[in-house]
């Protein structure tokens, strides 16, 4: 199966790859796993006062596409709020990247991924 | 030629996690001669299309009770769980955490002075715990009620992490043999 050239570009040369300290009370951690093809995703977020994510950073193990999928939301996520960020649709990541139908749930996991992390951010915060 | 039994029944056993592999090889054996396309020469072609149809349904049955982990997915199908679902994902943290760390250590056991020993406490490690996980998920699918098949599911979703991993424990050991 041939990946798109975006896919390509993100899985060559992934962008924010990395962590932050999942212990900061900033920084929202959100883990997902895709049993069907075993891949496990990191993605975290680092939000300021404003409520306005500064920084994203991922790990992912998995396909191209998944690597792809959650590279690019990290681009994504910086600058935007958290309700923005909590808006981003598996849909809109599978259309930017292009991907194909069966690599469709890879778009899925980085949706759930956001929701995660956006999730564990505020816990965080009402605690 | 019934296509509505479920493959236990298919193969005369009993609808458990436990499968007798000797006596689940005996019954393929009998159901492979049953439709041996000789036996079959002189039928019309809608019942060779039917025995092929059948052939095709019995060798899946084969597939499904050989393996351990199909025969556990097939077993929650069976008590009504979709099982095979994209919207399937898992988001225990601390598994996620710990299949993260066997990744990683599987990175790095190419730079590693001996990666073998790596790639064998790996193996060691996740072959214990799916181990537990199948014990977790017959004792959870004995229980049968909602919750306990809740249970059930989830350890068919992390086995299938573990799944995956040995596999790719044993691919980095072929590349590094060559």
């Amino acid at each position: 199966m041939a990946y798109s050239d975006k896919v390509i570009d993100h899985y060559e040369n992934p962008r924010n790859v990395g962590k932050l300290d999942a212990a900061d009370p900033t920084v929202g951690t959100g883990m997902v796993g895709a049993p069907a093809c075993g891949d496990v995703m990191r993605l975290q977020i680092k939000v300021n006062e404003q409520g306005v994510i500064e920084d994203a950073k991922f790990k992912t193990y998995g396909c191209g596409s998944a690597i792809a999928s959650s590279s690019l939301v990290t681009e994504w996520m910086k600058g935007m709020t958290l309700d923005q960020a909590a808006e981003i649709k598996n849909t809109s990541i599978a259309e930017e990247l292009a991907l194909p139908p069966v690599k469709i749930h890879c778009s899925v996991l980085a949706e759930d991924a956001i929701k995660a992390a956006i999730d564990d951010y505020r816990a965080k915060v009402a605690k | 030629m019934d296509f509505r039994q479920n493959y236990f029944e298919l193969f005369g056993l009993p609808v458990s996690f436990a499968v007798e592999q000797v006596v689940l090889q005996q019954r393929y054996q009998e159901l492979q001669k049953s439709l041996h396309p000789d036996r079959h020469a002189a039928a019309s072609s809608q019942q060779q299309r039917m025995a092929l149809q059948y052939a095709t349904y019995v060798n899946e049955g084969l597939a499904t009770l050989k393996s351990p982990l199909k025969r556990a997915g097939y077993l929650l199908q069976l008590a009504g769980l979709d099982v095979r679902s994209e919207a399937n994902t898992t988001k225990d943290v601390n598994f996620l955490m710990q299949q993260m760390e066997w990744r990683e250590a599987l990175q790095e056991a190419n730079a590693a002075t001996d990666p073998f020993a790596v790639l064998n406490s790996v193996r060691d490690e996740v072959g214990q715990a799916r181990d537990g996980l199948y014990q977790r998920f017959v004792s959870a699918w004995q229980q049968g009620d909602a919750d306990s098949l809740a249970q059930a599911h989830e350890c068919h979703r992390q086995l299938q992490f573990m799944h995956k991993l040995l596999d790719e424990v044993d691919a980095m050991e072929e590349r590094l043999d060559d």
